[in-house]
């Protein structure tokens, strides 16, 4: 028998359906590891399960669930206090569709609060561990879902990404993280961050897997008008070569804030990407260094609307004997929401408040209008851009918590495409020394994860998962990347 | 340059209650951020559109026909208080 826990989900798919695999069998494994882990991952562990049947496409994976979707029965708080208790009567579009095709729920994973955060510190049932380097973030807001997935304490786990929250968890933990195009999957069910950016996506252990989750989570759906489904069905990504494929890096790029590790990393990324007969290119991104300034009124100003409805009166903790309607408000939103959330709501409140709006709200949304105009003009040279997908490896616990300037600057490679809508994809590139210095070989100690952000344009993922795909084949990960781990 | 004033009047729209030493951080933090986002206004933007979307949508109107929703007792079942069928709160003007 193999070992089912060293296995893909796409592989353990097979392998139940010829019978090499028994489903319950592989759910009660993850379940046993999940109830036991050290890292934090997990909030929660779901029942033992019973697959109904071997032929659903999905047939008895187990899927570890970022506790921003709602399950129906199933304690659902975004890691927030002041949801406490609050058990959804219904489940998140996307996972209902994941068990349609026969995934079976595994558990909750860990996550920054209301999906704000780029560490996974601010939850409120505390900081995830890096299963590469325990004293270390496995990045954020999905950190949980990353580092349950590189610990082996799931096959694969759903995550949302509103400014990276799944591409810099998965270069963090050593895996791939797909961001859909904004659209492509229901937001039906997960509790809203910034509603025009918010979207949900794989972690998983390679490619195919990725391409696999996507097929399954994709799609329309009458509950959310702003989903729009694929222009294409999701096909098994193919190893086609990348010849004639333009990869453009955005020119220029100020490096000054990124590690020289994950420079060098990137640089034999391009170069592994010029022997698959990728053409490198340079595109000009003009307003790619404004990006994090109109994320960072945009993204709070959404989620102080989105998070007025956490008040107390229909569901979550309320403070306790209010004096009045307003007590009760400010005192349950007072206690019941961490350090980042109400940092984020005062923003953007502010940026959203008279004599503010043109200042801050409406002009951040003009920033994203050029930003837009910039990828399509780029799009017009090029197949896909690339870049890191974070300026470092994963930092200490604790190194930035009380600077979230410095927090917020992680997101530079990622904001730009959330801004846009665009798919964009992280897969493993290679090893950095701890402190991020210099590239290292696999079996280096203390190496940590470097992540290649591949972005394509508006619902081209089946082309951006080819590319990802040919990459991964053609690296000495391509096996498996979560068996880097030292641990 | 964001002032304690500033601070005390956006949390009081925000309907958040901050103790003296959030409304102390919070000063600093929000200057640093909105210090940082000013770097806005080297951009010349007379006449852009803002964004409202960034995929085209259509947008299809469902008929306008009654059907089941959320039952009263599942609407009610994460409510802090209940009272008479709807949700208990404290009242407004006391």
């Amino acid at each position: 028998m193999r070992d089912l826990l060293n296995l893909t989900a796409a592989q353990a798919v097979a392998a139940i359906k010829i019978g090499e695999a028994d489903a319950s069998e592989l759910h009660a494994l993850y379940r046993e590891r999940a109830g036991t882990e050290s890292i934090n991952s997990y909030v929660s562990v779901g029942d033992a399960v019973t697959p109904e049947s071997v032929d659903a496409p999905l047939a008895g994976v187990p899927i570890a669930v970022k506790d921003l979707f709602c399950v129906e029965g199933i304690e659902t708080r975004a890691c927030s206090k002041i949801l406490t208790g609050y058990i959804p009567p219904y489940t998140a579009t996307a996972i209902s569709k994941l068990q349609e095709a026969g995934a079976s729920y595994l558990g909750k994973t860990n996550m920054d609060e209301f999906a704000m955060g780029s560490s996974n510190e601010n939850s409120a049932f505390g900081a995830v561990r890096n299963p590469w380097d325990e004293s270390r973030v496995p990045g954020g807001s999905s950190g949980g879902s990353a580092a349950a997935v590189a610990a082996g304490l799931a096959p694969w786990a759903t995550g949302t990404d509103t400014g990276g929250s799944i591409r810099q968890p998965a270069a963090f933990c050593g895996l791939v993280g797909l961001k859909p195009t904004y659209g492509a999957i229901s937001r039906y069910g997960m509790i809203a961050f910034a509603s025009s950016l918010d979207q949900a996506g794989p972690i998983t252990r390679d490619v195919t897997d990725a391409a696999l989750m996507l097929k399954y989570m994709q799609g329309k759906d009458e509950m959310d008008s702003t989903s729009t489904g694929m222009n294409e069905d999701v096909a098994t990504p193919s190893n086609e070569s990348l010849a004639g494929k333009k990869f453009a890096i955005p020119a220029p790029i100020d490096w000054s804030g990124v590690q020289s590790g994950v420079k060098e990393v990137f640089d034999i990324a391009c170069k592994r990407i010029e022997a698959l007969g990728g053409e490198l290119t340079e595109v000009p991104l003009p307003h790619a260094d404004y990006a994090l300034s109109a994320y960072y009124v945009i993204a709070p100003a959404e989620a102080s609307a989105n998070l007025s409805r956490f008040d107390g009166v229909r569901f979550g903790e309320r403070a306790a004997d209010p004096t009045g309607l307003t007590d009760m408000y400010e005192r349950t939103r007072g206690e019941g929401f961490g350090p980042e959330v109400k940092r984020r709501i005062m923003l953007g409140t502010y940026a959203l408040s008279s004599g503010y709006y043109d200042a801050y709200y409406n002009r951040a949304q003009q920033v994203r209008t050029k930003i837009l105009e910039d990828y399509a003009a780029a799009f017009a040279n090029c197949d896909f851009i690339i870049t890191p997908t974070a300026p470092s490896v994963a930092f200490g616990i604790g190194e930035k918590i009380d600077d979230p300037l410095s927090m917020y600057l992680g997101d530079l490679f990622t904001v730009p495409v959330s801004l846009a809508g665009l798919p964009a994809i992280s897969v493993p590139a290679g090893l950095a020394t701890s402190d991020g210095s210099a590239a290292v070989e696999p079996d280096a100690d203390g190496a940590l994860p470097v992540g290649l952000q591949i972005v394509a344009p508006h619902f081209k993922e089946n082309a951006l998962l080819d590319a990802a795909y040919a990459f991964e084949k053609a690296t000495d990960f391509a096996d498996g990347p979560w068996t880097w781990s030292a641990s | 340059m964001i002032t304690p004033e500033d601070v005390s009047y956006v949390a009081r729209l925000a309907r958040l209650q901050l103790s003296e030493e959030e409304q102390e951080r919070m000063t600093r933090e929000l200057s640093a951020v909105l210090g940082y986002v000013e770097h806005m206004n080297e951009l010349e933007l007379d006449g852009v559109e803002p964004t409202a979307r960034v995929v085209d949508l259509v947008n299809v109107l469902r008929e306008d026909t009654p059907r089941p929703s959320l039952p009263l007792e599942k609407a009610l079942e994460n409510a802090p208080d209940e009272a008479d069928g709807g949700f208990g709160v404290p009242a407004a003007g006391s």
